[in-house]
């Protein structure tokens, strides 16, 4: 689940201007939960834009926008509208954006910004984050991650910061590390915060190549051929 | 004397630090140098201290190091990658100075640079051993350094903290740290002798010199704010009604400055005097507190 706000309705205005249609798409997966561009959203910006003089020549909304293979299937029949417009207005997040931009050769706007999680959450959403950083430090913090629990992310304990538990970054969040320690106390293991974690190889959190494609590859073989194409 | 051989020859060490400006006006820490010449055993140089963006510690460390005072080049984790660290390193050895003080580093958004990345690619115990590696001769990927660096590694422990999880966490990251190559340590301020005294007697099985931090008051207002807002500071009600109290706040400031570090004395292996602002009267505490 990416979570995005919608942008100011000036900054998006400033980037419509000099051109007069618009073609408006919006989601119906991450974007329609965070309420910026579902259904009802699309058509409330479509009035908003209206308002102001443009032209909205038309909108959809897709079920996933960062599958490119739906954005293609559901905008091939609109094809003639949307390449007659001047640009298209995306209320989603970021990856929905590229998608779109991707399949559609036509400036893409960005309606949204995407709010950084610290981590993605997993299907079911609770606290826990994972940063996906391809070397996982949970056996030694108690099943909590440092990298996202911690504000600066330290690996081998806390800095000096905390005070009556909480973060130095904000009074709101508690001291990660001050949770690990209460964790691992609790579970008789406080051994192992003796062991020294040596400096990190980033490059494992970077995605490798093959799985910078997606889970629906497949699919994506098929409707994507025309990757680049008008739409 | 040199702060490694004061600690070295289990000698009391008096360490202060001084903080650059924010620009290029170096008058201030060349007439602090002159001051602290020869009175201290080291001089600390804060790094962007409270992540505010000012002159950097190396250059100002190598001022010192002209002028004859042992400077303590102080790194945080906050700005730097491994590259840039490892290179301030050979740097700092080569300008001839002898020591380091590890740091994690206050976060960008505590200082005057809210928008800054912040870094911490590693973190202050991988800092540490990073070090020791150069020491011996080796930088972090394995290559064979032509010279290796010669550096006294010290690092930060907080002895008084208001949870019991932090209590325990900074002893065993004093520990950890330790084990990767941390051979001295310099503390939080300290206002209440019996509760350092409480840590003291759980850090003494690590066998490491620690110096205790101390920060003369200059009125009941600092006390108070730094008790709200500096983590680990906790200054006593009585020191505060003093300082309300005294007619002449300097000259009380200084004085329980000094008492403290009398106190101090016995339960320690040296003092860390961070003057925030008074640096030119560290050598009036240190004549009050007969360590002059």
């Amino acid at each position: 689940m990416l979570r995005s706000e919608q942008k100011p309705f000036e900054e998006i205005l400033g980037y419509l201007e000099g051109e007069d249609k618009v073609f408006i798409v919006g989601c119906d997966g991450c974007a329609q939960a965070s309420q910026t561009g579902g259904l009802p959203q699309v058509l409330e910006m479509k009035e908003r834009l209206e308002g102001e003089g443009k032209t909205v020549s038309g909108c959809s909304v897709v079920d996933f926008l960062c599958q490119k293979a739906l954005v293609a299937s559901r905008l091939r029949p609109l094809e003639d509208t949307i390449m007659e417009s001047d640009s298209l207005l995306a209320l989603c997040c970021g990856v929905g954006v590229q998608a779109v931009a991707a399949m559609v050769k036509k400036p893409v706007h960005p309606g949204c910004n995407t709010v950084n999680l610290g981590g993605s959450r997993g299907e079911w959403q609770g606290s826990e984050r994972c940063m996906e950083c391809g070397d996982c430090l949970l056996e030694y913090t108690g099943g909590i991650c440092p990298l996202t629990v911690c504000s600066k992310g330290l690996r081998n304990g806390p800095c000096g910061g905390a005070s009556n538990g909480k973060c130095e970054v904000s009074p709101e969040k508690p001291c990660g590390w001050e949770l690990i320690y209460a964790r691992l106390k609790e579970t008789g293991r406080l051994d192992v915060l003796k062991t020294f974690i040596p400096p990190k190889d980033w490059n494992k959190m970077r995605p490798r190549p093959e799985m910078l494609s997606t889970s629906m590859w497949a699919l994506e073989q098929m409707d994507t051929s025309r990757e680049g194409g008008t739409v | 004397m040199a702060l490694k051989e004061t600690l070295d020859g289990g000698k009391f060490a008096v360490t202060t630090e001084v903080g650059p400006l924010k620009g290029t006006d170096i008058s201030e820490i060349m007439e602090l140098a002159e001051i602290l010449n020869g009175k201290v055993d080291g001089v600390n140089v804060t790094d962007q201290q409270s992540a505010v963006m000012r002159l950097g510690s190396l250059a100002a460390c190598s001022i010192l190091v002209e002028k004859g005072l042992d400077p303590v080049f102080q790194m945080t984790c906050r700005d730097r990658n491994r590259i840039a660290l490892q290179s301030d390193l050979l740097s700092a050895s080569v300008l001839g100075i002898n020591n380091v003080l590890v740091i994690s580093g206050d976060y960008p958004t505590l200082g005057d640079h809210i928008d800054a990345r912040d870094v911490y690619d590693l973190d202050s115990e991988q800092l540490i051993w990073t070090i020791n590696r150069m020491n011996e001769g080796y930088d972090l990927a394995g290559n064979e350094l032509q010279g290796k660096t010669d550096l006294f590694v010290g690092a930060v422990v907080k002895p008084v903290s208001d949870t019991d999880e932090s209590f325990e966490l900074q002893l065993t990251m004093m520990e950890k740290k330790i084990s990767v190559g941390a051979r001295f340590f310099q503390t939080q301020a300290v206002y209440d002798v019996e509760v350092f005294e409480r840590f003291m007697k759980r850090a003494a099985q690590f066998k490491v010199p620690v110096l205790a931090g101390v920060i003369p008051l200059k009125s009941a207002g600092m006390a108070r704010y730094m008790n709200k807002n500096v983590s680990g500071v906790f200054v006593p009600e009585h020191m505060i009604d003093d300082m309300a109290r005294a007619k002449d706040k300097v000259a009380t400031g200084l004085e329980i400055a000094a008492q403290l570090m009398r106190d101090l004395k016995d339960l320690s292996q040296g003092v860390h005097i961070m003057a925030i602002g008074w640096e030119k009267k560290v050598p009036d505490i240190l004549r009050l507190a007969n360590l002059a």
